[in-house]
C-alpha cells in the first residue's frame, strides 16, 4: 500500500483520538459547590447509652446460672437510637434517628450528613441524644465565618465533651 | 483498491479493540514501575514527589500513565459496545462476556486508586465522593470514609494500602483478563504491531503536547472547586452529586447485572455442535488447535466436543484429515462434523456442481452469490479445492467474509495459512492460487 496514504490514514485515527482524550482527561471543569457555596459536613460514629439500664439479679436467678456465668449484673445488649439535630440560621437543617448497627442493635450508630450552605456567616447549633428518654443531652453552639469552598466539619467525641466544630 | 485499503485501515481498530486493551495495559504497566520507583508513599511526600519528576522523563511518562489509562477506559467501554451491539454474548460466548464483566469494575477501581495517590485536591475530591458513595451501602465503610472527610487522621500507612490497592488491582485485572480470553483459541492479546505501536505513540505525543499537571495539594479544611477531572475514570462522582449515592449504587448495580443477565435473557442462537465420529478420528488434534472457541479437546486419544461452547462454524471439519473428498468410501464421513452440513453433503453438492467452468465455495457472511456456502472460509478442507479442479472444475474460487473480519474470529486466518501450505490440512503444491483480499483463485498447475 501506498506509505503516504497508510500514514495519512493512522493520522486520520489518532489524531481525534488525541483531541478526545486531551480534551476530557481534563475538561470540562466540575465544582460540586456553587461559587458562593461553602459545606457542612456531620459526620461521627458514636455507640449511645444502653437502651434499658443494667440491673442486679437476686441471688435466686444467680442461683440458677452456671457457676461460671453468675455476673452481679444483667445488662440488656441493645443501645438507644441516637437523635441528632443540626441548626442553621435558627432552621432545623437535619432531625434525624439514627439507629445502632448490629443484629442485636448493640453497635455504633453512624451519622453522616452533607450541606451545602451560602458563604457567610452562620449560627450552627448541634444537638444530640444518645439515652433513651427526651430531650437532647448534648448540644454546641457556634457563629462561624465560612469562606465560598469552606468545609466545616461537625464531628463527635465524649471523651472531648461533646460536638467539636473544625474549619 | 487504495479507498477499500484506506476503509480496512480505518477498520483495523474496531477488530482489536480487546489487543489494543493489552497493548495499553502494558504501556501502563511500564510507566506505572517507574512512577513507583520515583513515588514517595507518605502523606507528606507524595504530592512533592510527583512535582518534582523531571517533565523530560519522568513527567512525559505520568502523562503518559494517565492518558494510557484514559485511552484503556475508551477501548473497553468501545469493546463492550462493539460485541454488544454484534450480539456476542449469547450461547458460546457467554463465558467470554460475563468474565468480562468484572474487569470493568476492575479497571474502574485501579483508575481511581491511581487518581488518589497524587494527593492533590482532585485526590480529595474523588476520595470523598467515593467514601460518600460507600457510605450508602451498610458495609462498615465509615472509619475510611471519615479519614478522607477529614474527621480522622490521615497516615502513611494509608498511602500503603493505596499504593498497595493500585499494583493489587491492575494484576487483578491482568488474571480477570487471562481468564476472559480462556474460552478462545488463538486469542488476540496482540495487536498488529502498527496498530499498538501508533496508539501508545499517540499517547506519548499528546502527553508531550498536553503534560499531565497536578491540581493544588489535599487541603481538608476546603471543597475542591474548580476542577479538572479525569472524566474517563471520574464520571461517576458528577453523575452521583447530580442524582444520590443510592440512585447511583441502583444505576450501576442494576447496569451490571444487566450486563451479567444478559446472555441469559437473550436468545441463544440455533447451532447444531459438532459431532465426533469415533472411528474415524485418529486424534491427531488439528480440529482442537483450530477451534476458535476452545469447544473442542482430546480425550482418550479421541476428539470430544464440549456441545455448549460449539458455535457451529464447521472449522474442525476442515482441519480433520478425515475430510478429504478423495476417500473412495460412498458415505464420506469425517472424524469430526457438523450433522446439519456435512463433509460428505459438501463433496455431494460439489459433485452435482461439477463439471463446470468455475466453482465457488462461498463464507454464509460473505453475502448472497451464487456458489457452495460454507459456514466459514476455514470449514472447507483444501483437498476440495485439487478435487474440484481434477474433477472437471478449470477454476475455482474460494470467497471469505465480505466485511474482511472472520465471524468466527480466526477462520480468514486458518484459510489463508493452509492454503500458503504453512497449516495442516494445506493444499498441495500442485494447485496454485492467486488472492486478492479474502478472495482465492485457484488453478493447476
Amino acid at each position: 500500500m501506498n506509505r503516504a496514504l497508510q500514514i495519512a490514514m493512522q493520522l486520520a485515527l489518532y489524531v481525534p483520538l488525541m483531541a478526545l482524550i486531551g480534551y476530557f482527561s481534563t475538561e470540562p471543569r466540575y465544582a460540586t459547590l456553587g461559587p458562593d457555596e461553602a459545606l457542612v459536613r456531620l459526620s461521627f460514629i458514636h455507640a449511645a447509652e444502653r437502651k434499658e439500664p443494667c440491673r442486679s439479679r437476686t441471688p435466686e436467678e444467680l442461683a440458677k446460672l452456671a457457676p461460671n456465668m453468675r455476673a452481679a449484673l444483667d445488662c440488656p445488649r441493645e443501645r438507644a437510637a441516637l437523635l441528632v439535630e443540626l441548626e442553621v440560621d435558627g432552621e432545623i437543617a437535619l432531625r434525624r434517628e439514627v439507629p445502632p448497627a448490629g443484629v442485636q442493635r448493640d453497635g455504633n450508630a453512624t451519622v453522616y450528613h452533607r450541606l451545602p450552605v451560602p458563604a457567610g456567616r452562620h449560627r450552627i447549633v448541634a444537638r444530640l441524644r444518645d439515652r433513651p428518654g427526651e430531650g437532647f443531652n448534648y448540644e454546641r453552639e457556634a457563629t462561624l465565618e465560612l469562606a465560598p469552598g469552606a468545609a466545616l466539619l461537625i464531628d463527635f467525641s465524649k471523651e472531648k465533651g461533646g460536638f467539636v466544630f473544625r474549619s | 483498491m487504495a479507498s477499500s485499503s484506506a476503509a480496512r485501515l480505518l477498520l483495523a481498530p474496531w477488530r482489536h479493540l480487546g489487543a489494543l486493551g493489552f497493548a495499553l495495559f502494558w504501556a501502563l504497566a511500564a510507566s506505572g514501575i517507574y512512577l513507583y520507583l520515583r513515588f514517595d508513599t507518605s502523606v507528606d511526600g507524595a504530592y512533592d514527589s510527583i512535582g518534582e519528576l523531571e517533565w523530560w522523563f519522568g513527567g512525559v511518562l505520568r502523562s503518559l500513565h494517565r492518558y494510557a489509562a484514559d485511552a484503556f477506559v475508551a477501548v473497553v467501554a468501545l469493546h463492550l459496545i462493539r460485541e454488544l451491539l454484534a450480539g456476542r454474548f449469547r450461547g458460546f460466548r457467554a463465558f467470554s462476556w460475563i468474565s468480562g464483566v468484572p474487569l470493568v469494575w476492575l479497571l474502574y477501581a485501579s483508575g481511581i486508586v491511581g487518581t488518589w495517590l497524587v494527593w492533590d485536591a482532585r485526590a480529595q475530591f474523588s476520595a470523598q465522593a467515593t467514601a460518600e458513595w460507600m457510605l450508602a451501602l451498610p458495609i462498615g465503610a465509615e472509619p475510611m470514609a471519615r479519614n478522607f472527610l477529614g474527621a480522622g487522621q490521615i497516615s502513611d500507612r494509608l498511602f500503603s494500602l493505596f499504593v498497595f490497592l493500585h499494583i493489587g488491582l491492575p494484576l487483578a485485572l491482568l488474571a480477570g483478563m487471562w481468564v476472559h480470553v480462556q474460552r478462545l483459541g488463538r486469542p488476540a492479546t496482540v495487536a498488529p504491531r502498527a496498530l499498538s505501536l501508533g496508539l501508545v505513540a499517540a499517547m506519548l505525543a499528546l502527553s508531550l503536547l498536553l503534560p499531565v499537571s497536578s491540581e493544588a495539594r489535599w487541603n481538608p479544611q476546603g471543597v475542591p472547586q474548580d476542577l479538572q477531572l479525569d472524566w474517563f475514570v471520574q464520571f461517576l462522582h458528577p453523575l452521583m452529586y447530580a442524582t444520590s449515592a443510592s440512585t447511583l449504587w441502583l444505576l450501576v448495580g442494576g447496569a451490571t447485572l444487566a450486563l451479567v443477565a444478559l446472555p441469559y435473557l437473550a436468545r441463544r442462537p440455533a447451532t447444531t455442535a459438532a459431532r465426533v465420529d469415533p472411528a474415524n478420528c485418529n486424534g491427531c488434534g488439528r480440529c482442537v488447535a483450530d477451534c476458535p472457541y476452545e469447544a473442542v479437546t482430546l480425550r482418550g486419544r479421541k476428539a470430544f466436543v464440549f456441545t455448549e461452547r460449539c458455535a457451529a462454524c464447521g472449522i474442525c471439519a476442515g482441519a480433520c484429515p478425515s475430510s478429504t473428498p478423495f476417500r473412495s468410501i460412498a458415505e464420506l464421513a469425517s472424524g469430526i462434523d457438523l450433522p446439519d452440513l456435512t463433509v460428505h453433503e459438501l463433496r455431494r453438492r460439489l459433485q452435482r456442481a461439477l463439471p463446470a467452468d468455475e466453482v465457488v465455495f462461498r463464507c454464509e457472511h460473505a453475502g448472497s452469490g451464487a456458489g457452495i456456502a460454507l459456514r466459514c472460509l476455514a470449514m472447507l478442507p483444501p483437498s476440495f479445492v485439487e478435487y474440484a479442479l481434477r474433477h472437471g472444475a478449470r477454476r475455482v474460487k474460494a470467497i471469505g467474509c465480505a466485511q474482511g473480519e472472520c465471524a468466527w474470529r480466526i477462520g480468514l486466518d486458518l484459510a489463508a495459512e493452509r492454503f500458503a501450505g504453512t497449516r495442516e490440512p494445506h493444499l498441495r503444491p500442485n494447485v496454485h492460487y492467486a488472492r486478492q483480499g479474502d478472495v482465492y483463485a485457484f488453478a493447476l498447475r
